[in-house]
């Protein structure tokens, strides 16, 4: 019997397009493990102080860009109404895009239309203008379940990003799924650990007194094991992000979340 | 098995006088517990040498200090292993529980076998989801302020494990 699963396993393994199997199956999101204040905030959209990003995103949408060499149309002129023209569509990212010969997330896709379609400046990661966007586009797939793909092309990232995510890092030699699939639902101090999905990015977190987006939590959690973090907008982390899609896929997309 | 770890280095900066912090700080302070953190002082490298997964020598000659111990089991610019140990002590507020309790400890495992477990856990359990506390080398994009150190001084781990041989 076990000669046979062992047989199985390798005739699996020699075929490469064997879908990987997620080690949790049925994923929660990570305001499931906050507290009752942070859900309500959450889910309030006159509270949630992530709204004031959705709400100068949808300003920024609207607006063209200025700017000698540019091209002064808004997105709202190519793509015009974003609940409609968007929707949905942060579920599906990060996307595999043949002109960039790359994964996209979210905000990659934004700056790809800022200097391809406006002949503009790409936005800096983290600035206030792409994460305005960021949310506001993002926010118009609210409740919309994750459905990442990591077929074909984009396979390859996933790959990578899963195996960033299993091998130890940092002076306190951990790994990622030492956390967030070996002990989710435990406590380290006082703080509840999650699983780590990426469903509720971009978020306003208390501790930033602001809204950040998913890459800027992944390197708090390097800083926290004392590893190098990488840069936001690296390859290293799209291909994270990729993987964390796969895992939350299902989950809805929460934008902008609130979290501690 | 003969484990030679790369060592380290640490002389502490040290502690009589500095206050145990027993309540967590503010949200999600063990993100920041790293670079607020006085970093240890280089000294001579010495040599581990484990027997399974214990370690019988100890690391420095100095008489261990089990009051000290117990700062560095429960300050965040030390071991900070209330993280993840509950310790039988109503000083002792809050704990996580990644780990298991330490209560008893002291008679269930041997000072060598404390140290070995301290200084690298992955020596006895490949896996463990603890930090070990005394190695440098074969670690993955370690920080630059901490690259080549030791996440303890020799003298913090001989002081917790006369802490946690305390704990019967
Ligand atoms: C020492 C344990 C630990 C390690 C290792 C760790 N994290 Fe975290 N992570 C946390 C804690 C604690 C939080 C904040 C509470 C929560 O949501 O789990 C968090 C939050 C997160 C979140 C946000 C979840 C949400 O819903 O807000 C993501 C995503 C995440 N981690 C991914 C990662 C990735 C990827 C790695 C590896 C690079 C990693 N973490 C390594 C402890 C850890
Ligand atoms: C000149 C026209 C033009 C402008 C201006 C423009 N876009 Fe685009 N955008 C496109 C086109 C065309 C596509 C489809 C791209 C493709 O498939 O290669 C696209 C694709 C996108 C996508 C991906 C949609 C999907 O289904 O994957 C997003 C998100 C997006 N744009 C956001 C923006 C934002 C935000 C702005 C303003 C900062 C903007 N775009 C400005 C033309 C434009
Ligand atoms: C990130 C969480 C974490 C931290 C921080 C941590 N430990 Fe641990 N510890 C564990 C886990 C998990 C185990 C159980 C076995 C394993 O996975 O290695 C353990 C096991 C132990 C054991 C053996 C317990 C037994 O019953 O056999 C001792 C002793 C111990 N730890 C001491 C410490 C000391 C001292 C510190 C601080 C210098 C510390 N730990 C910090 C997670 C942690």
């Amino acid at each position: 019997m076990i000669r046979h699963l062992a047989l199985l396993t390798l005739a699996l393994g020699a075929c490469t397009s064997v879908a990987p199997i997620r080690n949790i199956a049925e994923p929660r999101s990570g305001v499931t493990f906050t507290s009752n204040d942070i859900r309500k905030l959450q889910n309030d959209d006159a509270a949630n102080p992530g709204m004031l990003w959705v709400e100068q995103g949808k300003a920024l949408w609207r607006a063209g860009v200025e700017g000698a060499g540019v091209d002064n149309k808004s997105c709202a002129s190519c793509h015009g109404d974003a609940e409609q023209a968007m929707r949905g569509v942060a579920a599906r990212y990060p996307v595999y895009d043949a002109a960039a010969g790359n994964i996209l997330n979210l905000e990659g896709r934004i700056n790809q239309c800022r200097v391809h379609r406006q002949h503009a400046e790409p936005l800096r990661y983290e600035s206030e203008g792409l994460l305005a966007l960021t949310s506001y586009v993002a926010h118009q797939s609210r409740g919309m379940p994750i459905q990442a793909s990591i077929d074909g092309p984009a396979r390859p990232h996933f790959e990578a990003g899963q195996a960033h995510y299993v091998t130890r890092q940092g002076q306190l030699n951990l790994s990622c799924a030492h956390c967030h699939e070996r002990n989710w639902g435990k406590m380290l101090l006082a703080e509840p650990i999650s699983q780590g999905q990426s469903n509720g990015f971009p978020a306003y977190r208390l501790e930033w007194q602001g809204l950040g987006s998913l890459h800027r939590r992944l390197r708090a959690c390097q800083f926290g094991i004392r590893a190098e973090r990488s840069a936001a907008g690296s390859q290293e982390l799209l291909d994270l992000e990729l993987y964390l899609a796969w895992r939350a896929n299902g989950l809805p997309v929460e934008a902008p979340g609130v979290r501690r | 098995m003969t484990g030679a770890l790369a060592l380290k280095r640490a002389a502490p900066s040290l502690a009589s006088g500095q206050a145990v912090r027993f309540a967590p700080r503010a949200a999600g302070c063990w993100l920041v517990t790293a670079l607020c953190v006085g970093l240890p002082v280089a000294a001579a490298a010495q040599q581990v040498v484990f027997e399974g997964g214990a370690v019988p020598a100890p690391l420095t000659a100095v008489p261990a200090d089990a009051t000290r111990g117990k700062i560095v089991f429960v300050q965040r610019e030390k071991g900070h292993c209330i993280l993840c140990h509950a310790l039988p002590d109503p000083e002792v507020r809050f704990a996580g529980n990644v780990g298991p309790p330490l209560a008893g400890i002291g008679s269930r495992l041997s000072a060598a076998q404390l140290r070995g477990r301290i200084v690298d856990p992955t020596q006895d359990e490949p896996d463990s989801v603890m930090p070990a506390y005394y190695r440098t080398s074969n670690l993955n994009r370690v920080a630059r302020p901490y690259a080549s150190r030791t996440v303890l001084s020799a003298q913090d781990i001989e002081d917790v494990i006369a802490y946690l041989l305390t704990l019967r």
